[in-house]
């Protein structure tokens, strides 16, 4: 039972055994936190050494400075807009458009079997 | 039959059900049209079990040959209980449907599809 | 025969009727108290989970079962309705037994603030229930049709269940629409098969089929109709609206039932055209060419869906509509498994003579992984709509926008958060990891770009939900939560259940494969056992 458990996954080109895995990750960890606890220890605290750095820029209150959910990934949605422009129009709410992508799918599914 | 009418009027009938659901802007307009597509199918399935000269496929009635030559002198029985089926099954969407119908005129006040669309994109 | 025989030989129609009669019991029941009625689902639940565990038991040792309505033996021709249950059929049992119990825990306390209208709405999910595990077993496809139908209007009937909602009210209007239409096309599609061969039995049909015009005519309308019940792109629209406005704990039942048309859509082309799809005998050499054709179509529509769900999802506000965008483009990724199988088949020919016809090794791998993936997304969107639901319960809001350091109080919401972060994108060790290791080292070896595709989608789920953690959990405190809580009890144990088993399929997938994926897969292209156990070794 214990040699079922424990087996690998084989596909037919790899393999991959999740317990192994994770005994590395836990050495590593490990080795990770004991590399970390050799750094130095001694820091002036209230001073400007412990205060977030904006570019020079005064740091107002938390709640007024955190992103909001929609605009996390501003540069990647400014970069692709022309991708999105184009999905936005095709998913517009229109319950008949619905079944017109249905009817079309139907039609070049229909072409492409009927012929091959 | 005479020229397959009857398989050209099930072309006909779902043609114009879809064209109903894609063109037209009133919802009950579109209810209507599923309703059409769903008569056509109904008549698909009693067409397809015609058979020239049959009778009426009762079980007390049945004619002589129909135990040795199945299905006979009848009509076939099986696609007129596929029939009755289907024909429940769309008298019960068809309520939910105009019911929903009823409740989205009070939501949002219009009948029109291309103003009920707060969930898009 | 002692007891735990006749229970097994009885329990494919018990499996569906005991939710069936529970869902007309509760308004009786719902009279006498609140638990009660909560209890008495939960009890019947377990009930069929016991017959489905029982059946599942004997099927995986004995080959398939079937069960015959209405007469004692079969007789041939086969006119009467039956019950076929395979491998596959009671691994997809299974997975709808698990999302419904952890759905019926979690609404005892997730449903408690609503007024009234619980009877109707426990009635619709038995009913629900119901209809799913009938789509899994049975083995007549006009049956098949009416189970099909049974789904779509009680779930439409619970999308609405927030009466109060404007937006509930028009998503389940585009629901019944579309999936109406669809329904009416899978009935044409059984007039066709009846019209030529006169059986409606799907053992029947695959043996006696000849892949003639009208047949293919029929092919396209079931897998086109069954791939959009299912959620393929571009015809995936009513998905992120449907289970963006249900009640949570609806919507994971819904995922069944989603599952379930999915199911259909494969046991259609490997079962019913299984003698040219998936035979290796020589005299199929003509019909090479069909079935790669409907890989490719399937490779193709699975690939726009998975890279549509994922850049949609990465512009949504509202928490719920996000996830729903995400389980679109796991679906993408189990059409991508089949396709791939169908696609690779050939021919080998010494000069011009056909000698051979195989399939690769690497088509059963990848059908491999798109069975292990049915269960993995399951779980993993599952626990995503809950944790969606917990918020909803805590803070009454939906949006994104409003939403911010949640973590401070609501810790095992976020370690649960965490849990489904991990499995949905394909991070080790969770499930999703194996399944799609096995999907993307299979579809490497047919087509590098698809895998590549595969790969990069799993990327850009785990920047969507690294959003969402950012956005809803991790920030400063905001002064209109003081008063969040966690959750209650019933709730966390809800999701607690679904966290476990994604753990332990993580760190044990060897075993999960060899018990339950391998037999369901060799289950599905199977056929002539499939059909030798209705018609006798014909």
């Amino acid at each position: 039972m214990l040699e079922t458990l424990l087996e690998t996954l084989k596909t037919g080109s790899g393999f991959w055994n999740p317990v192994v895995w994770a005994v590395a990750i836990v050495i590593i960890f490990l080795l990770v936190y004991i590399l970390r606890g050799f750094g130095k220890k001694e820091y002036k605290k209230e001073t400007g050494q412990t205060q977030a750095f904006l570019s020079g820029n005064p740091e107002y209150e938390k709640e007024s400075m955190h992103v909001k959910g929609s605009n996390v990934y501003w540069g990647f949605t400014e970069t692709l807009k022309s991708v999105y422009a184009v999905l936005k129009r095709m998913h517009n709410g229109n319950a008949s458009d619905y079944v017109l992508w249905f009817l079309i799918i139907l039609a070049v599914v229909f072409i492409f079997v009927g012929l091959i | 039959m005479i020229f397959n009418i009857p398989f050209i009027a099930v072309v006909a009938m779902i043609f114009i059900g879809l064209f109903a659901v894609l063109f037209k802007r009133n919802l009950i307009k579109i209810v209507l049209g599923i309703s059409i597509i769903e008569s056509g199918v109904n008549l698909f399935l009693i067409t397809l079990g015609y058979r020239e000269g049959g009778v009426a496929p009762i079980y007390t009635s049945a004619p002589s040959d129909a135990i040795t030559n199945t299905p006979g002198s009848m009509v076939l029985p099986v696609p007129q209980a596929l029939t009755l089926t289907s024909i429940v099954i769309g008298v019960a969407v068809l309520a939910l449907m105009l019911s929903l119908v009823m409740h989205i005129y009070k939501q949002y006040g219009t009948l029109n599809v291309r103003k009920i669309r707060r969930l898009k994109e | 025969m002692n007891l735990i025989d006749i229970l097994i030989q009885h329990s494919p129609p018990l499996i569906v009727a005991v939710p069936l009669f529970s869902a007309f019991l509760i308004p009786l029941v719902s009279r006498i108290n609140e638990k009660v009625r909560n209890a008495f689902a939960l009890v019947m639940m377990s009930i069929t989970g016991f017959f489905i565990a029982l059946l599942a038991s004997d099927v995986f040792a004995n080959g398939p079962r079937i069960y015959v309505f209405g007469a004692k033996d079969l007789a041939i021709p086969v006119v009467r309705i039956l019950f076929e249950v395979d491998s596959l059929s009671v691994f997809m049992a299974i997975v709808t037994f698990i999302l419904v119990f952890v759905s019926l825990v979690y609404s005892w306390s997730f449903m408690k603030k609503e007024n009234d209208g619980l009877d109707k709405y426990y009635t619709l999910i038995l009913l629900l229930v119901t209809s799913t595990l009938g789509m899994e077993l049975t083995g007549d496809i006009f049956n098949f049709f009416v189970f099909l139908e049974i789904s779509c209007i009680s779930s439409c009937a619970l999308i609405a269940f927030w009466v109060h909602k404007a937006e509930a009210l028009e998503a389940a209007f585009k629901y019944i629409v579309i999936s109406s239409i669809g329904a009416l096309f899978v009935l044409f599609a059984i007039g066709i098969f009846y019209a030529q061969y006169n059986a409606l039995n799907i053992a029947t049909l695959s043996n006696v089929l000849q892949f003639t015009f009208l047949d293919k005519i029929a092919l396209v309308l079931l897998v086109v109709v069954l791939g959009m019940k299912a959620g393929l792109v571009p015809m995936h629209m009513w998905l992120p609206d449907s289970y963006g406005q249900a009640p949570p704990s609806v919507t994971i039942v819904i995922i069944g039932a989603t599952q379930a048309s999915l199911y259909g859509a494969f046991r259609i082309i490997s079962t019913i055209y299984g003698n040219f799809f998936n035979s290796t005998d020589l005299s199929v050499v003509n019909f090479v060419l069909n079935t790669n054709a409907i890989g490719w179509v399937i490779i193709i529509l699975a690939i726009l869906t998975i890279l549509i769900g994922v850049v949609m999802a990465l512009i949504q506000t509202d928490f719920r509509r996000l996830i729903g965008f995400v389980a679109v483009a796991e679906i993408g990724y189990i059409f991508l498994g089949m396709g791939v199988r169908l696609a690779s088949k050939y021919v080998e020919s010494v000069g011009n003579v056909p000698t051979a016809i195989v399939f690769p090794a690497y088509g059963s791998i990848a059908l491999q992984g798109s069975i292990f993936h049915i269960i993995n997304d399951c779980l993993d969107i599952s626990l995503l709509f809950l944790v969606a639901g917990a918020i909803y319960y805590a803070t009454r809001e939906t949006s994104l926008d409003e939403m911010s350091g949640l973590a401070r109080k609501m810790k095992y919401t976020t370690v649960f958060f965490l849990i489904g972060l991990l499995a949905v994108s394909g991070v080790p060790p969770m499930n999703g990891f194996s399944s799609k290791l096995l999907i993307y080292e299979s579809t490497y070896q047919l087509n590098p770009i698809i895998s590549i595709i595969a790969i990069l989608a799993s990327i850009m789920l785990l920047a969507v939900f690294v959003k969402v953690f950012y956005s809803a959990f991790l920030g400063p405190k905001i002064s209109k939560f003081e008063n969040v809580e966690e959750v209650p009890k019933s709730m966390l144990i809800g999701m607690g259940v679904i966290a476990c088993i994604i753990i332990i399929f993580g760190l044990f997938p060897n075993m999960i494969i060899h018990y339950l994926v391998e037999p369901a897969a060799n289950a599905l292209i199977n056929n002539a056992q499939y059909i030798s156990t209705v018609l006798g070794g014909v």
